[in-house]
């Protein structure tokens, strides 16, 4: 365990070497962390200037949603989304068989493989949001309504990185696969609107299948103070089994790996 | 690098490209699902309107603006950006700056083979467009056809001339995905992707009418729903390849400056 830890540390360093070195993407990067999470903005205002409720949630519940959505982003595009572009190479390449061959577990390598420290950012932004949101609304968040709410951070951050290597386990089948990263960004797009939003099918696939709902929606839900605590289990349940399912394939994939070149 | 010869060419380099289209055939799944985008927005926009039509949209009128939006994103995509920032990062450049055909041209003729398989795409969403919503959610004339094909094939063209102007900062700095990123931004805000731009509040709107951004989606949809008069999409054709013209001319000013400055990498 302290050996991956140690490992995590180098992992991490080196990636922000990595970053440092071409400086102009590097703050261009930077800039971009400030302004995405502030053009994310935009479509809620202009429907907020058509409407003044949306599938049931006011103005400042719907911030709150926005926020998660944020907060997310930020984890997937700094410390998930470079990862899996790595990965891709290294399947499209056959160079990962060099990551396969070191005496660590493939899965943890390959997920701290790189990371974006500027989208750290994005978690200050959200932290904006939610005091925008609650100084909006009046009102501050129970504390039970916080500590449910970190739960859900943490059940959202693994199904997250579930549906990662679910995405990465697809890349063992189609070769050439650099958007995976896109098609992974624009389905996760969906959750910064309210889950209400999705009807019948549309409800069942966000909920169930790709469960953003559990990622935004519930931990909006949860703020406000409104979230059951069988909701909770059921969340936390359902982000255990997600990724262990997750493992599972992953693992499955990697059996039927052959090398694409060397 | 003469003009005909790269004419010559084009057969030759749109089949190749072409083949390589049916090759990753599942790389063009992965594409359509991460344009699923007007999909979504369609779902939020239609539980806004469920209330009441918004602006002159209702639930029904969104639904055949973000179709229309899905397949008009479909027929103009372009990924010359990343092709080029690959290509530079590993050498191959070289290998084609040492053909007969102008760079920009060759980058075309290869986004552009890809069509095919992308109308292939579309169709299913054509058929759902007009089964669900009927005849009417689309225009019946066929000179606004005749024009939308104008339209598409402008907002082809910008979008790609834009994409491979970013590509072609590759040569300046190491890597420029990330302006291509900031482009995505506010081309998903401002070209009708994400919102139709009528709905913006009207003080903003001129200035979203001045940017190149809603030729690329907005007025191909206006036109395919038949949402504006001949002279009006007669003027936005107008406007639109006016915008096809500045950014023919940045992205070739970039090149050939950028072109001094390149020194192959790998080998």
């Amino acid at each position: 365990m302290l050996r991956y830890l140690r490992l995590f540390g180098i992992q991490i360093r080196a990636s922000l070497l990595l970053v440092l070195q071409y400086r102009a993407d590097f703050l261009l990067d930077a800039v971009l962390s400030l302004v995405g999470p502030l053009t994310a903005l935009v479509p809620l205002w202009v429907v907020f200037e058509q409407s003044d409720h949306l599938a049931g949630w006011s103005f400042p519940e719907s911030l709150l949603v926005l926020g998660w959505f944020m907060l997310l982003q930020g984890i997937l595009e700094g410390a998930i989304n470079p990862s899996l572009t790595t990965v891709v190479e290294h399947i499209r390449k056959g160079t990962l068989d060099f990551v396969l061959i070191k005496p660590a577990d493939a899965q943890f390598l390959v997920s701290t493989a790189k990371f974006l420290p500027a989208r750290g950012i994005n978690i200050v932004a959200a932290i904006g949001v939610f005091a925008w949101s609650f100084a909006e609304m009046g009102r501050t968040p129970s504390a039970w309504g916080l500590v449910q709410a970190f739960i859900l951070l943490l059940t959202a951050t693994l199904l997250l990185y579930s549906l990662w290597i679910l995405t990465i386990s697809l890349a063992f089948y189609v070769v050439r696969v650099d958007n995976l990263t896109y098609l992974f960004t624009a389905l996760f797009d969906a959750a910064r609107w309210p889950s209400s939003v999705f009807r019948g099918v549309w409800g069942i696939l966000f909920t169930f299948v790709i469960p953003l709902a559990l990622m935004t929606t519930w931990p909006s839900v949860a703020m406000l103070g409104n979230l059951g605590n069988s909701a909770l289990v059921g969340g936390i349940l359902g982000a255990l089994a997600f990724s262990a399912v997750a493992r599972g394939i992953w693992m499955l994939s990697l059996a039927k790996y052959t090398s694409a070149s060397s | 690098m003469s003009f005909r010869s790269g004419l010559r060419a084009t057969p030759t380099i749109y089949k190749v490209a072409f083949s390589e289209a049916i090759a990753y055939r599942a790389e063009m799944i992965v594409w359509a699902l991460s344009s699923s985008m007007p999909f979504v927005m369609l779902a939020m926009w239609s539980a806004v309107a469920a209330d009441g039509p918004v602006g002159r949209f209702t639930a029904a009128g969104f639904g055949a603006y973000f179709l229309c939006t899905f397949i008009v994103r479909q027929l103009t995509g372009a990924w010359v950006a990343w092709q080029m920032n690959f290509e530079v990062r590993t050498g191959v450049m070289s290998m084609r700056l040492l053909r007969p055909v102008h760079p920009i041209w060759h980058f075309g003729v290869e986004n552009a083979a890809y069509l095919p398989m992308r109308i292939a795409v579309s169709l299913p969403i054509a058929v759902i467009l007009l089964v669900v919503l009927g005849r009417d959610a689309v225009s019946s004339s066929t000179l606004m056809w005749g024009m939308w094909l104008l339209a598409v094939v402008g907002a082809w063209w910008i979008n790609f001339l834009a994409s491979a102007a970013v590509g072609t900062l590759s040569l300046y700095m190491e890597q420029s995905i990330r302006v291509m990123d900031v482009w995505f931004l506010l081309y998903s805000l401002f070209s009708g992707y994400l919102i139709p731009v009528e709905l913006f509040p009207g003080w903003i709107r001129p200035a979203i009418e001045w940017l190149p951004f809603r030729f690329i989606i907005d007025v191909p949809v206006q036109i395919m729903t038949g949402a504006v008069t001949v002279e009006e999409g007669a003027q936005l054709l107008l406007g639109q390849w006016t915008w096809v013209g500045v950014f023919l001319a940045v992205t070739l000013l970039l090149w050939k400056s950028g072109l001094k400055r390149f020194g192959a990498y790998g080998g």
